[in-house]
């Protein structure tokens, strides 16, 4: 198992590596930052002093270098808008968007699994096939337009639910969270759903297609033959074997939350890190695109990792592979 | 003894006779059209496509021609007439431009920018993934690393990278949609051409010393078509769904090109002050291209290849 | 129908009928069936593949999945008709008073589940009352009856740290567990090599005799029946077309099916001579003839076999569906 983990691990940190020449590599082809940096008046001096002091004039190992070598200490450079290190300004928006991804993985888990169980079970239940056809209509949705439209219905229409923002919070463990005041949860509410369809959706999809091939095994017969009852049949026999894929898939999903929060914040202005990307490739703030896009990284790596444990301890035929392997 | 087994056996049915009468082609429209909601989905698809074909005969008025455009018509209501007694029937945006012209007009970005990028993603996914199955060892491995590595990050930041580094534009936007979208058809067809390429008759073309090139492209390739049919479809509602989003959040195309996605995000400002029209109607059409490719992609896949149902 | 040896049998089957529903028309996997089972008795259910013999075993305990369905018939358990019992009732009885055993021993452990976990829970399933500590104690005895070594390590494994044979010996052992009065064994050693045929065949019959349990043991090979059963029930396309005592029916068959099968087994004594094969195949249940399904393949057929042939007792203690059963040789 630490084998495993290590081996894991190693990989991780060479993944990170490979994409940060990357990230670096793409992001400096973007427009030209002595211009941003220089009034339109400076003259040639000025402008070569800035590009010292930027290290511009250096070849582009050597700039690399610098980069990795700061990243290291956590320095990805100014953002040229907010005059703050980049880094900070991030990881200050960051505990709003794992909020909006966490609640809405809740969703997914909560909605998603007894949905897609049902729907195994009986497939040819009327019930079943309005599921599906909802799945279907959560995987075609674009999430910007679903999430228009709750505004529309819920806010300007019925006028139940905010549309913007992300109401009160209060402080839990030193993080702002909004889900434990009133106010905030209602400000999550909507985000969060917009959020979650798709990945209900895919729940669905997966605990059904589990279901459907899981109910069919000998296993489940004889669970059946020994005289449990339903309930135990389906919540420890059929469940326990379901949630391997949907745990999997639902763990790597998580990354994929984060990434797609920048659309439903940028509809529901939830200032997460997601609106701050949009608003810096609008006004090309490179150091916080690369450090935004090399937090992803480091979040993406981390939850592979973890999925990987967790599907090991989850599945116990691979747990005691790998303890041999 | 044998007799009474013989006369038991020359039993042909007559639905086995008619089955042989049928072409596979007329085998697979026919079963296509068993399903009543992927038939009408076609239809609609059909409609769609050939509203953005002929966009300039079919709509009222050409939204970008501000000799037809006045500012005293914008934000009407749908149903309302314009100055000159032309009625518009899903209403004006902030421009003053009719909504039907500007969504046809739209329609034909939004699927222009989809089938485009599909098309080309597609030939070049399909030529690396035929090459990663028919090299297989490390050309393979290291197609397929990339492939894996590409499909681990969410489309949506990929083209999000993409368009920062490129900035907007239909070039750019359809160059990233490429970028995204290369990696699902060469996982596709890979897989297909692996099972292919693991069976005897292509051993022997192998051993009777039949060139690459005609091994790839006349046994491997034809096998690959329906799942890359199938794939292909539901690709390109994803690559339109993205490019939507992409201009909403104003990373895609540029104002002077304003798709469906491009449309309803002009609109979104108007949304809280009740003006709902300018962002809902075009995203009811971005919403009816994408469930009816959709539906006709998952019929298609019922039809031509049942194992691809997850 | 005779009770072989006194008192009520634990199980009288009569006229089964489970017909599955499908898309291209009724199958009759079961047609009519009637049999009886005493205590501590063991019966082969011997037939070819589709010739209804699982389906009779899982009508039996109320597990037939849709398309099918149990239509007709009497299933009496204890004197208690089974298909009139409510579901509730036959999950008390499920792996209690009955217990089943499936063929594929790699399939019928839940993969994900601890040993202990899967018959703890078969136990409590059925006594609120017992402790977690007295159902272990209970599985830990069970593994050991089925010869498993060292009980108390094995009940912490998983399923797939075990062998076939090893796991087949579990699920016997989750069947023993609540002392059933029957088992129904669905080709429980068809998976299994022959040395651990033997053993298990030897484990069964030894437990049978000792617990007085009821044993239906479900099979395709004569061989398998003739070395434990002590009646057999033979199938052919949902129908028993022979029963009676194992050694009357295997020295003297009278049905021309029991008869071709018996002479389509390699013997010792066959060796050098042809062996007899049945002509033809077994006809799909969709599409059966009219009258004995057998007859397409049956040298003694003739136009009588157009009607069905009734249950008849040619010879005692032995029922036969046969317009022209072999009465020549049994009288021998």
């Amino acid at each position: 198992m630490t084998v495993f983990i290590i081996r894991r691990l190693m990989q991780s940190i060479l993944v990170v590596f490979v994409m940060s020449f990357l990230v670096f590599g793409g992001v400096n082809l973007v427009g030209d930052p002595v211009e941003m940096m220089v009034s339109d008046e400076a003259d040639q001096e000025e402008r070569e002093r800035v590009i010292r002091s930027m290290g511009l004039d250096k070849p582009w190992y050597a700039q690399y270098g610098i980069f990795v070598a700061n990243a290291l200490q956590g320095d990805l450079g100014k953002s040229f808008v907010y005059g703050e290190q980049a880094l900070g300004i991030i990881v200050q928006r960051m505990p709003a968007t794992f909020e909006l991804a966490l609640a809405a993985l809740l969703m997914a888990i909560v909605i998603g699994i007894p949905l897609g169980v049902f729907a195994g079970l009986k497939p040819e239940a009327r019930t079943s096939k309005v599921i599906m056809t909802g799945s279907i209509l959560g995987f075609s949705l674009p999430t910007f337009w679903v999430g228009l439209m709750f505004i529309m219905v819920f806010a300007v229409v019925l006028g139940w639910l905010p549309s913007t923002g992300r109401g009160e919070t209060v402080q839990l463990m030193g993080i702002d969270v909004s889900f434990l005041t009133f106010d905030g949860l209602s400000h999550l509410l909507l985000p969060a759903v917009n959020l979650a369809l798709f990945k209900i959706s895919l729940v669905i999809r997966l605990a059904r297609a589990g279901t459907r091939e899981i109910v069919h095994q000998d296993y489940i017969k004889f669970a059946r033959a020994k005289g449990l009852s339903q309930e135990r049949v389906i919540l420890v026999h059929l469940m326990k074997n379901i949630m391997i894929p949907v745990v999997t898939v639902l763990g790597l999903e998580f990354g994929g939350l984060i990434a797609f929060s920048v659309v439903t914040e940028t509809v529901f202005a939830w200032p997460g890190m997601g609106k701050l990307i949009i608003d810096s490739i609008q006004s090309l703030d490179r150091p916080v695109i690369v450090a935004y896009l090399m937090i992803i990284v480091l979040v993406f790596v981390v939850i592979n990792l973890v999925v990987d444990v967790l599907y090991s301890i989850l599945d116990p035929r691979v747990r005691l592979q790998d303890v041999k392997g | 003894m044998n007799t009474v087994a013989e006369q038991v056996e020359p039993l042909a049915t007559p639905e086995a006779i008619e089955a042989k009468v049928e072409t596979p082609f007329q085998r697979f429209v026919s079963s296509f059209l068993a399903s009543k909601v992927a038939t009408a989905a076609l239809v609609v698809l059909a409609v769609l496509i050939f509203m953005a074909i002929f966009a300039p005969l079919i709509s009222p008025t050409n939204p970008y021609d501000l000799a037809q455009v006045s500012v005293l018509d914008s934000k009407l209501p749908p149903g309302a007439k314009s100055f000159d007694g032309m009625t518009f029937w899903l209403g004006t945006d902030g421009a003053g431009r009719d909504l039907v012209s500007a969504m046809i007009y739209g329609l034909r970005i939004s699927l222009g920018v989809g089938v485009m990028s599909g098309i080309v993603a597609m030939a070049i996914g399909a030529a690396i993934g035929l090459i990663a199955a028919f090299y297989g060892g490390r050309v393979e491995n290291v197609i397929m690393r990339i492939v894996d590595i590409q499909l681990s990050f969410p489309a949506i930041l990929v083209a999000l990278i993409l368009l920062a580094i490129l900035g907007k534009g239909v070039d750019k936007i359809i160059i990233a949609l490429i970028i995204v979208q290369w990696a699902y058809y060469a996982r596709t067809v890979r897989g297909s051409a692996l099972v292919e390429r693991n069976k005897e008759y292509i051993e022997a073309a192998t051993c009777l010393a039949i060139g690459h090139r005609r091994i790839l492209f006349r046994h491997l390739l034809p096998n690959c078509l329906p799942p890359l049919i199938v794939v292909g479809t539901i690709q390109t509602a994803h690559a339109i769904s993205l490019e939507a989003t992409l201009s909403f959040l104003g990373v895609g195309l540029p104002v002077s090109e304003p798709s469906l996605g491009l449309l309803i995000s002009n609109g979104f400002d108007y949304m809280l002050s009740g003006k709902y029209w300018i962002s809902f109607f075009p995203g009811v059409a971005l919403l009816v291209t994408i469930v009816s490719i959709n539906l006709v992609g998952d019929q298609l896949r019922d039809v031509l290849n049942p194992r691809l149902e997850r | 129908m005779s009770a072989a040896d006194g008192g009520a049998p634990t199980l009288s089957v009569r006229n089964l009928e489970t017909h599955f529903f499908t898309r291209d028309g009724v199958a009759k996997a079961v047609d009519g069936v009637s049999f009886y089972i005493g205590k501590g008795e063991i019966m082969g259910l011997v037939g070819e593949s589709g010739s209804g013999k699982s389906v009779t075993g899982f009508s039996v305990i109320g597990l037939v999945d849709p398309p099918g369905e149990v239509v007709g018939g009497e299933v009496l358990f204890n004197g208690e008709n089974l298909l009139a019992a409510g579901e509730e009732r036959m999950r008390q009885l499920r792996g209690n008073r009955v217990a089943m055993i499936f063929q594929d021993p790699m399939m019928t452990l839940n993969p994900v589940l601890r040993v202990d976990t899967q018959m703890i829970e078969t136990v409590l399933a059925h006594d609120k009352s017992v402790s977690k500590d007295e159902a272990r104690q209970r599985a830990r005895d069970a593994l050991g009856q089925v010869g498993i070594p060292s009980p108390d390590e094995r009940l912490k494994a998983y399923p797939h740290q075990f062998s076939g044979g090893m796991r087949q010996r579990v699920a016997i052992a989750i069947a023993l567990l609540n002392k059933p009065d029957l088992i129904i064994a669905d080709e429980p050693t068809t998976a299994l090599d022959v040395t651990i045929q033997g053993q298990i065949l030897y484990e069964a019959q030894k437990l049978c005799r000792e617990t007085g349990t009821a044993l239906i043991w479900i099979t395709h090979d004569l061989a398998v029946v003739a070395g434990l059963a002590d009646r057999i029930c033979v199938m052919y396309a949902g129908r028993v077309v022979e029963q009676g005592k194992l050694d009357d029916v295997l020295d003297h068959p009278v049905h021309p099916y029991t008869v071709g099968l018996l002479g389509s087994v390699p013997g010792h004594n066959t060796r050098g001579q042809r062996l007899f094969q049945i002509p033809g195949m077994t006809p799909s249940l969709l599409k059966l003839p009219r009258g004995c399904s057998f007859q397409e393949r049956c040298p003694r057929a003739d136009a009588a076999c157009g009607a069905d042939p009734e249950i008849t007792q040619p010879v005692p203690d032995r029922n036969v569906r046969c317009f022209h059963p072999h009465l020549e040789e049994a009288a021998e």
